[in-house]
């Protein structure tokens, strides 16, 4: 199997490498965390683009059950069947749904399965799915058949928490905590999604979005993803250079800042910061 | 192979088990990394350390374990190849000199002197006749006039390459992560007791099925929901010594309004006495006669106290100690009184565990609440949870 080696729309740094081929080689799931936006769950879709295999999402809920992932009967549709008097009902397997764990399982070529956000689902989601993981097969008590991987699939699992997931279920993965990216790994990103884009811009550009993000008392730091999109709508509204140029303190609200500062207490805080500049001067 | 690796994890708080080693031996096995010390460092990280907060610690442990072994792999600048310093000595100095040389020892224990000395300094050094560095008399170093000096050629022991481990990058995620109301849901999501109670809004399949074949005809049959039916009442410290958590507690409220529906929450001062309230702008003209509380609700309610429990000694033993008011009543009452009627009663204190031994009073509280005092933390509050879970009222 290829190595990961990252793709051509994505920049992995040399860990995350690591992480990830260990967990592709030895068939371990990988939990992904990190600060929201630098890009994990985009990591599953590339894994899954890189080792040339189908990508299987299992976008978790909070009202996600771990049982969801593997099947569901559906019992109200055999009722209504019997009362129709259809002749699907006696076959109890016609209301086996399949879920994505079993999907995964049973796929023809070996599949990358993205559960995605674990952490948002009850606290005993992990542990309900302990032995699935870690066996790669489970039992369906209606049909009475065992349901088994054939290949161990590529797990890939995101959280955006702490502190949360059962050390038994953390025993059997390999962790990677995506860190907020240096200004080296942010030009090289950069450079991935805006190829010739001018370099003293995305200088400029960067130089506020580490300010921004330096700014004590932000709710929400902008991260990767916030900085990419600001990136395009500067570029798409054609912002004159001077602009972002300016050192001017009281113009402290960046252009378009609507991009990077997502909640209006973080904005009233930069106005309140150009106020006091402005008074200062 | 790497026994004490684990061995010194483990003591360094990290959980690692010898599943995970296994795990490792395995992917080297198979060679999922190059052999570089970089590569090893990340598998062996991506397989022990499964909490950012760990990865500092895991690069401090890394480099303890690992420091002398993996600088072989590397160029080490400290390595002087013993041979060639031989040649260029015996090439440039005289017999004399040699001779001089000889004085010190055998040239194996020069140069075991030499690596001695190059562990032990740690600084760059000018001058002086012991430390290796430039002007200087001791036999090492460059620049020196010692006839018996040896040259080392570039300085390099102190401008090494700084490893990936040794920049401890992640050193800010260790200790210090916010208490997010987030977490704290996590933390308080512990304390349920699931039961189906109000609304029936739910569809009870078996129960409609069972209905269903005795009627003949489809007998839809509803229940209410399973819900988080644990009761919490909540006392809060307000005012003076508890200004500086003032934001913690906010989180920890609003949290704990949004995790349990059953929450009722009251405010006191500095200890509990005979009244409490509600609202903190009339707390002179609307109290609640803490009588009242301890009649209204039942044994089941889990009982959270938050406050500092910083104060006189008084305060708690003697009617009257209270610092706003006559109480006819001593704190220790109250709070035996609460403790009796709840079983399940906790202390949640946001001052930190290291200092509650400084604070009369703290200890003195603790005994009262059966010794079940917790800090404002993650891990205090869910070992708090836990408590209040385990006590069955």
């Amino acid at each position: 199997m290829a190595r990961f080696e990252g793709t051509a729309n994505y920049v992995a740094t040399e860990d995350l490498k690591v992480a990830v081929n260990a967990a592709v080689l030895l068939r371990r799931p990988l939990l992904v965390k990190g600060e929201p936006g630098t890009g994990k769950t985009v990591l599953a879709h590339e894994i899954a683009k890189a080792v040339g295999a189908p990508l299987i999402e299992w976008n978790v809920k909070s009202t996600t059950k771990a049982q969801q992932g593997l099947y569901e009967y559906d019992a109200v549709a055999r009722l209504r069947d019997g009362q129709l008097g259809d002749e699907r009902v006696h076959d109890i397997a016609n209301y086996i749904k399949k879920g994505k764990l079993w999907e995964a399982f049973t796929s023809r070529q070996l599949p990358v399965l993205l559960i995605d956000e674990i952490d948002k689902a009850d606290i005993e989601f992990p542990n309900d799915l302990l032995q699935e993981l870690d066996r790669m097969s489970f039992d369906v008590y209606e049909t009475r058949e065992r349901i088994e991987a054939k290949e161990r699939p590529i797990v890939v699992i995101t959280s955006n928490n702490e502190k949360e997931l059962p050390d038994a279920f953390l025993r059997r993965c390999f962790f990677h905590y995506i860190k907020f990216p240096d200004r080296e790994t942010m030009q090289a990103i950069i450079d991935v999604h805006f190829p010739g884009i001018q370099k003293t811009l995305v200088s400029k550009a960067m130089d506020i979005f580490y300010e921004v993000r330096d700014v004590p008392g932000l709710k929400k730091k902008p991260s990767t993803s916030e900085l990419l999109d600001w990136l395009k709508l500067l570029l798409n509204e054609d912002m004159p250079l001077d602009v972002l140029q300016t050192k001017d303190p009281t113009k402290a609200i960046p252009p378009l800042h609507g991009a990077l500062l997502k909640n209006e207490q973080d904005v009233m805080l930069f106005e309140k910061l150009a106020f006091m500049a402005r008074r200062q001067n | 192979m790497f026994f004490n690796f684990i061995d010194e994890l483990r003591a360094a708080g990290i959980p690692a088990s010898f599943k995970e080693h296994l795990v490792l031996l395995e992917a080297l096995d198979k060679d999922v990394i190059e052999q570089t010390p970089e590569a090893f460092y990340y598998l062996s990280r991506a397989t022990f350390v499964k909490d950012e907060g760990l990865l500092d610690r895991f690069d401090q442990v890394f480099n303890k374990v690992f420091k002398g072994l993996l600088t072989n792999y590397g160029q080490n600048p400290v390595d002087i190849p013993e041979d060639w310093l031989k040649a260029v000595a015996e090439k440039f100095l005289t017999p004399e000199e040699m001779a001089e040389i000889e004085k010190l020892g055998s040239w194996e224990e020069i140069m075991e002197t030499l690596k001695k000395r190059l562990k032990e300094q740690q600084k760059r050094h000018e001058g002086g006749n012991k430390w290796v560095g430039t002007g200087g008399t001791s036999p090492y170093g460059n620049s020196g006039y010692n006839p018996e000096g040896v040259r080392i050629g570039g300085e390099g022991g102190n401008k090494r390459a700084l490893k990936v481990w040794e920049k401890r990058e992640f050193q800010n995620l260790d200790n210090t992560r916010e208490l997010g109301t987030r977490n704290i849901k996590i933390a308080l999501r512990r304390l349920r007791r699931f039961a189906r109670e109000g609304h029936l809004d739910e569809l009870d399949i078996d129960a409609t099925i069972d209905g269903t074949a005795r009627q003949g005809w489809l007998d839809i049959k509803m229940r209410a929901e399973r819900r988080n039916a644990v009761k919490v009442l909540l006392f809060l410290d307000v005012g003076g010594s508890m200004d500086p958590f003032i934001k913690l507690v906010e989180e920890l409220f609003s949290a704990a309004s949004a995790e349990f529906k059953n929450l009722e929450f009251f405010y006191f001062h500095n200890c509990l006495y005979e009244g409490v309230w509600k609202d903190n702008k009339r707390r002179w003209s609307e109290r609640t006669n803490t009588w009242d509380i301890l009649h209204k609700y039942g044994h089941d309610y889990k009982v959270i106290f938050v406050g500092d429990a910083a104060m006189s000694p008084y305060e708690i033993t003697h009617p009257g100690g209270s610092v706003e008011h006559f109480n006819e009543e001593a704190g220790t009452e109250w709070l035996r009184r609460v403790a009796h009627v709840y079983p399940a009663t906790v202390w949640i204190n946001p001052v930190p565990e290291k200092q509650w031994s400084y604070s009369q009073s703290t200890k003195m509280i603790k005994e009262l609440v059966g010794g079940s005092m917790y800090p404002l933390t993650l891990q205090g509050l869910d070992d708090a949870m836990r408590e209040l879970t385990r006590k069955k009222h």
